[in-house]
């Protein structure tokens, strides 16, 4: 028990008739990184706002290191390194003077400070930064600064949400080597709807949905549990038609679907549903070669976690018509509070969703015709 | 501690941006205005503030919400008050230190206007008593002011909406006291007794009176615990 950080016991909170999370209960134990995946709005922003007791849950409880986030909140803020979805920082300062303070609120004094500073921005690479103004920093520097105010007072439990949101590439790969590394020591959640990111810096996902966990498993475990597996191929064209290869494929003993996938100029690429769980690799390599085709690429993979997340997520997706009434009810909810930020926020993120989950709409059906 | 670390970083922050400069600059610039044209000093020829004293007050119409209306719709707006309030600090923390800050500021700019007495005090015997009660005055009316625009700055996440619904509450307070003779007698006493300007006229002249102390803390003391309310029902279940 005691190496539990965080339990959250049925969280819920509702803004007007809509439910942001429904009795979201989890654990999150010690040297845990864990993974909020979802869809925009699916309440994972919410469910992180009331952990940081910045909103009150309507119902349930949950504590960080052992303290109440309702009756005991500033122990539960002492206990937090907590860094907002896109990163609200006072960019009219410089950035040492912002460290400087948020050490001050720490409670962090004179020597103690300036060795808890120059560890955080060591372990965040802002060394040659600290004399720049904050609004003059790129995103990507803008989110260290994020973190290091995040980890001054080297926080047991850290809260990022979205930390690689808007960041490129090679940005966002620093990022996630800098939570890592971070992770190893202490207990770590955050959010995300990039899954290779997940399966690569997280020992944990929960995924959520329409404000409820659909799952809550190891990323490895996810994607074995989900089952099948497929086959990608590879064939240099050899002057064959793509529907000709793909029929000498289908024909193939135990398989159940060929779907082409990408089509260079000389390359035809299939992915290759098995009916069952046997291994084709050995007769999918021989119908190539009979076929007088030359075969470039053959391997097996699992299914990934997208596919399992798209599964997870748009099965329950709200109709038209639900959503439509959650948006006037959160609208309605908006004018009574206007000074509710939260509300705010995941209104924005509901009217994004809508195109995302069309679109997950539709693929779900054409896999469910495929199937 | 918490509340002293917030208010300082806070005062710099008026510093970081144009708001304090343009603030002090136009009080300072008000000031020579009303005290050579309005307060008619070299008419009177008097060596006496009275007169400015007097005009004062309504530099603090547009200098109060100036200073107020960032201080939280600011940090709502721009998601900053979700950092601040997810540190170890309390509600009453955060609204006392932003509030010292605005209240700090107001103090600096009267005394950017020191050189108005120090003059008029070597032209002739200024009384310096007076002078000091004039200011703790001013100050005392800009602090409930501020406490004022500081209950507007956390009704909403909008600066303008902020400036101009502290601005016709300060408008309201100030001027309320000019328009006496236009109530009924029953209601005028009232409405006197309501107005800053009442309650300020005695300390421009020099006299401390427990009353007016009185109203001008429960003035800077009923706004301020509005916003922090207003800040805590954030997280109202």
């Amino acid at each position: 028990m005691s190496d539990v950080m965080i339990e959250a016991r049925d969280l819920t909170k509702s803004y007007g008739a809509v439910r942001a999370i429904d009795k979201v209960s989890f654990q999150v134990r010690k040297g845990e990184v864990l993974g909020f995946l979802g869809p925009n709005g699916a309440g994972k922003t919410t469910t992180m706002k009331i952990l940081t007791c910045f909103i009150a849950p309507t119902e349930g409880t949950a504590t960080v290191n052992g303290a109440d986030v309702w009756d005991d909140s500033l122990a539960v803020r002492r206990s937090i390194g907590y860094l907002p979805e896109s990163t609200p920082l006072y960019t009219e300062m410089m950035v040492l003077e912002y460290l400087e303070f948020v050490a001050r609120m720490r409670g962090l004094k004179g020597p103690d400070a300036t060795k808890a500073l120059k560890r955080a921005v060591e372990e965040t690479g802002i060394g040659d930064m600290l004399a720049r103004t904050i609004r003059e920093l790129s995103k990507g520097y803008k989110q260290r600064v994020g973190l290091a105010q995040a980890l001054v007072h080297t926080p047991p439990v850290l809260i990022l949400d979205e930390p690689m949101s808007g960041l490129d590439p090679n940005q966002a790969i620093e990022i996630r080597d800098l939570i890592t590394s971070i992770g190893k020591e202490r207990t770590v959640i955050l959010s995300t709807h990039n899954l290779a990111e997940v399966q690569m810096s997280c020992d944990r996902v929960l995924i959520i949905s329409k404000g409820r966990i659909v799952a809550d498993d190891t990323p490895d475990a996810l994607v074995a549990t989900a089952g099948k597996s497929r086959f990608v191929v590879d064939v240099k064209k050899n002057g064959k038609t793509e529907s000709e290869v793909r029929e000498l494929f289908g024909k193939v003993k135990g398989v159940d679907r060929v779907r082409p996938v990408e089509i260079g100029r000389d390359e035809l690429g299939f992915e290759i549903i098995p009916t069952g769980d046997e291994d084709l690799r050995a007769a999918l390599f021989q119908a190539t070669v009979e076929g007088g085709l030359v075969m470039l690429g053959l391997r097996r993979e699992g299914q990934n976690l997208e596919s399992i997340f798209r599964g997870l997520t748009t099965g329950d997706a709200p109709t038209r018509k639900e959503k439509r009434d959650a948006a006037s009810s959160a609208a309605a909810s908006k004018t009574a509070a206007p000074a509710d930020d939260a509300s705010d926020g995941d209104e924005d993120e509901s009217s994004e969703d809508e195109s995302s989950e069309d679109e997950a709409d539709t693929k779900s059906s054409d896999t469910k015709k495929e199937d | 501690m918490q509340t002293l670390n917030i208010a300082r970083r806070q005062f710099a922050s008026y510093f970081n941006g144009p708001a304090a400069y343009i603030v002090i600059a136009l009080v300072l610039i008000l000031t020579g205005f009303l005290f050579f044209y309005i307060g008619a000093f070299f008419l009177t020829g008097r060596a006496s503030l009275r007169g400015l004293f007097q005009m004062m007050p309504f530099t603090l119409l547009f200098a109060c919400p100036a200073l107020t209306m960032g201080l939280l719709a600011e940090e709502k707006r721009n998601g900053t008050l979700e950092l601040l309030i997810t540190l170890p600090v309390r509600e009453w923390e955060v609204i006392v230190g932003k509030y010292l800050a605005a209240v700090g500021l107001l103090a600096v700019t009267f005394a950017l206007t020191l050189p108005y007495p120090i003059v008029v005090s070597t032209l002739g015997n200024l009384d310096w008593g007076q002078v000091w009660t004039g200011y703790f005055g001013l100050l005392l009316e800009g602090s409930a002011l501020l406490a004022i625009g500081m209950m507007a700055s956390s009704f909403t996440d909008n600066q303008l909406i902020a400036f101009f619904v502290a601005g016709i509450f300060a408008f309201m307070f100030v001027v309320v006291g000019y328009a006496t003779p236009f109530f009924p007698s029953g209601l005028a006493s009232v409405v006197e007794q309501m107005s800053f300007s009442f309650h300020f006229e005695s300390m421009a002249r020099g006299v401390l009176d427990t009353k007016d102390l009185v109203f001008f803390s429960s003035m800077i003391f009923f706004p301020l615990a509005i916003a922090f309310r207003a800040l805590e029902s954030r997280r109202w279940k």
